[in-house]
């Protein structure tokens, strides 16, 4: 890894610069999404420059190509069956951040956890995190990804200030959101790599003073409370708000909740023991999963008692309490591969957005889940704040609603039942989450999407970008 | 693609107007409707075949395909993949004969040999061809217990699914390294109309019953399934008893 930077910061736009012909050699590997279903080979093969990339975009066979990051989509945007992969994570060069503007110059394949340990010790905040850290620059960009602050700051495409990306001509634009190729720019947040590869972006980070959160935690008794608690205008006082709720539960106890909602610290909100290294980044890995759990481990009951656990460990009602990251927001970045415990069949997260308004539906689908054969633990709730003016962003003014199935027999016909109360209800379908659903139902839920496919087809005529999810949902022209 | 629950997309139907072929093609097509393809000698049962896929929704196209004529087989493969990428081909065709005449008249026995076992290894060769270079998708091979150990009533058949047999479960294993999943199907009687008029052996089944478990094992990745499933029990037992005693059966 190089650690002199010498390349752009953002500039004006619409810049095609050529770049030399180099190669790296590719190997063949079986790749899979988090969920780690439907695996398919593709040459894979790991660029440590832009010249790299644009060499091997231009070098791409009649099987087209496509960026892969850390592979924590669930399904398979990241994988190319038959063709070529770009294995991103070599393009990481430490992060290059003006400690006084807050503006950070990343490479694409740079994670969201190495941004953040470069960014804290300058007092300076990663604006949009995920579930995990684990996620690339440019991951996070394609898959336009969203955190527990999306009410109050929206996704991460809203703060990138430029990008650098290979096209499929083997020319790097530089684009920004309002400048002459806005079009391109916003046709890449959220859309999933087939737009090009983000070589290189450019973040506004946030202002912080410590890397804890105030945290106030409230329990319900079920769904209808969890809605009202978060519709009573109490959210917005909060930068941070999420839900876990039980799917196991029915009738008085439907959707019975943990809601944790907090803001970043300051300094003098901080007990004193704390306050000598308030942006210290406690967020350790406990341990890494084997991959020796049996299918079937997650199942109704054990996920049943799982949840009853995790109701009845959190507080009733609780103010103020201060925690660290990990315990306030990436809990499961404690283990590492915890994937695996869904054994070798895998798992799949079902991640939909429902308009404001539609909370009939959204307690259908809740009762649906919790009378099906199938279980999931891991269930979030949130509201959604404004959306971006990116085609395929997924976030809406709305409620997002995150489970997640281990695979097991019928799982495909619930799905596509859910697909019908969920699109039925103006809703939609994550992509980065995606896994199983038709091009047909996917593209329902996004009324913009021929908009983004006209973008799209324009910087790459020859469908030169192509990942097994855009074969599967027909996103581009093969 | 075949998706995170085993929905594939496309299907090619090598013996477009077999009952059991249809079958697998209706099972998936039931749950969610893809694009077919049909191979087979034109024909109102194909033209028929055609029409009961579309009513399930699904874009069908046949192709000419002669399974006599092997060295045709590459081109009509080449022609199935020509719209796109085929996500689970099945090798349903083949010919059951008369028993007797099938080891008597050299024809016919030729006949049995080429259709039921050189034209599958004729379209195996080009199937894997293709998904070798997809790097994806499905095969699913229509063999019979009737290989697993020759009967004197029909043993020329049962050499011919031997070798399909032999064939393809070689191929599970060349595919595999190559995210390509093959699953060789072994039905015991199936009524269908090969079958029509037959004496039914014991634990006879549907084309429903095997296109179901055939549906099953792509959709979690099972490279050989029995149909039904306590037909692997039984064939076991039968394969390993002494041939006085298996010569006295009634099977």
């Amino acid at each position: 890894m190089r650690s002199n930077h010498d390349r752009d910061k953002g500039g004006s736009g619409g810049r095609v610069t050529s770049l030399a012909m180099s190669s790296t050699p590719t190997s063949s590997a079986s790749l899979h999404g988090w969920g780690r279903t439907a695996p398919t080979l593709a040459h894979v093969t790991v660029p440590r420059s832009q010249a790299d990339v644009a060499a091997a975009v231009r070098a791409a066979g009649p099987r087209g190509v496509i960026a892969r990051g850390l592979g924590r989509s669930y399904g398979d945007p990241a994988q190319n069956a038959g063709g070529l992969v770009l294995d991103m994570t070599g393009l990481a060069r430490p992060p290059a951040i003006d400690a006084d503007t807050g503006v950070a110059v990343v490479d694409g394949g740079v994670s969201l956890d190495t941004l953040m340990r470069a960014a804290l010790p300058l007092g300076w905040w990663v604006p949009v995190l995920p579930g995990t850290r684990q996620v690339t620059i440019g991951g996070a960009i394609g898959a336009d990804v969203h955190g527990k602050n999306h009410h109050t700051k929206g996704s991460f495409g809203n703060h990138v200030l430029s990008m650098d990306l290979v096209t499929a001509d083997g020319g790097v634009r530089t684009l920004t959101p309002d400048g002459p190729e806005a079009e391109l720019f916003w046709a890449t947040v959220g859309g999933m790599g087939l737009t090009g590869v983000i070589v290189a972006a450019t973040v506004q980070l946030h202002r912080t003073e410590s890397a804890y959160f105030v945290v106030d935690t409230d329990r319900t008794r079920d769904l209808d409370e969890l809605l009202a608690l978060l519709t009573d205008g109490s959210d917005d006082t909060y930068g941070y708000s999420a839900a876990w709720f039980d799917t196991t539960t029915t009738d008085a106890k439907l959707g019975r909740a943990v809601l944790t909602r907090g803001s970043l610290a300051t300094r003098d909100q901080l007990p004193v023991k704390l306050r000598n290294d308030p942006l210290k980044f406690e967020a350790p890995q406990l341990l890494t999963f084997p991959d020796v759990f049996p299918n079937g481990l997650a199942n109704p009951a054990t996920l049943r008692a799982f949840s009853h656990l995790w109701y009845h460990k959190a507080p009733r009602r609780q103010r103020g309490a201060i925690q660290n990251i990990t315990a306030f927001y990436q809990v499961l970045d404690l283990f590492g591969d915890w994937n695996r415990v869904y054994g070798s069949r895998g798992f799949l997260q079902y991640q939909f957005l429902l308009p404001f308004g539609e909370e009939p539906a959204l307690r259908r689908i809740a009762e649906r889940i919790a009378a099906s054969r199938h279980s999931s633990g891991l269930n979030v709730l949130k509201r959604f704040g404004a959306g971006n003016q990116a085609p395929l962003s997924f976030p809406q003014p709305g409620w997002t609603v995150t489970v997640d199935f281990p695979v097991a027999a019928g799982l495909h016909r619930f799905c596509d039942e859910l697909d019908e109360l969920v699109l039925g209800a103006g809703g939609r379908l994550y992509l980065a989450k995606e896994s199983r659903t038709t091009g047909a139902t996917f593209k329902r839920g996004y009324p913009r999407f021929e908009e983004w496919r006209k973008v799209r087809d324009e910087a790459d005529p020859d469908g030169v970008f192509v990942s097994d999810m855009a074969r599967r949902l027909e996103l581009t022209g093969r | 693609m075949i998706d995170a629950v085993g929905n594939p997309q496309s299907i090619l139907l090598l013996g477009g107007t077999s009952e059991i072929g249809l079958a697998i093609v209706e099972a998936f097509a039931t749950d969610r409707p893809m694009r077919v393809i049909l191979a087979a000698r034109p024909s109102e049962r194909l033209d028929a075949a055609k029409v009961r896929v579309e009513k399930l929704g699904c874009a069908v196209e046949t192709i000419d395909f002669d399974a006599r004529a092997v060295d045709t087989h590459a081109d009509v493969v080449r022609k199935a993949f020509a719209a796109g990428d085929v996500d689970v081909a099945v090798v349903a065709f083949g010919l059951l004969g008369d028993g007797e005449k099938a080891w008597t008249d050299v024809d016919a026995a030729v006949e049995l040999a080429t259709v039921n076992y050189t034209a599958a290894v004729s379209v195996g060769v080009a199937l894997a061809e293709r998904l070798r270079e997809q790097s994806h998708g499905a095969i699913v091979a229509l063999s019979s217990v009737a290989g697993e150990r020759p009967r004197r009533s029909n043993f020329v058949y049962g050499s011919t699914k031997a070798g399909l047999d032999a064939f393809y479960t070689g191929l599970t294993e060349a595919l595999r390294p190559h995210d390509v999943g093959v699953t060789v199907v072994r039905p015991g009687f199936v009524h269908t109309r090969m079958t029509e008029g037959m004496k039914p052996a014991p634990l006879s089944t549907t084309p429903e019953a095997v296109a179901a478990a055939a549906v099953d094992a792509v959709r979690n990745r099972r490279e050989q399934v029995w149909v039904p499933a306590p037909l692997r029990g039984v064939m076991s037992v039968l394969r390993h008893l002494p041939r006085p005693v298996f010569r006295r059966l009634p099977v």
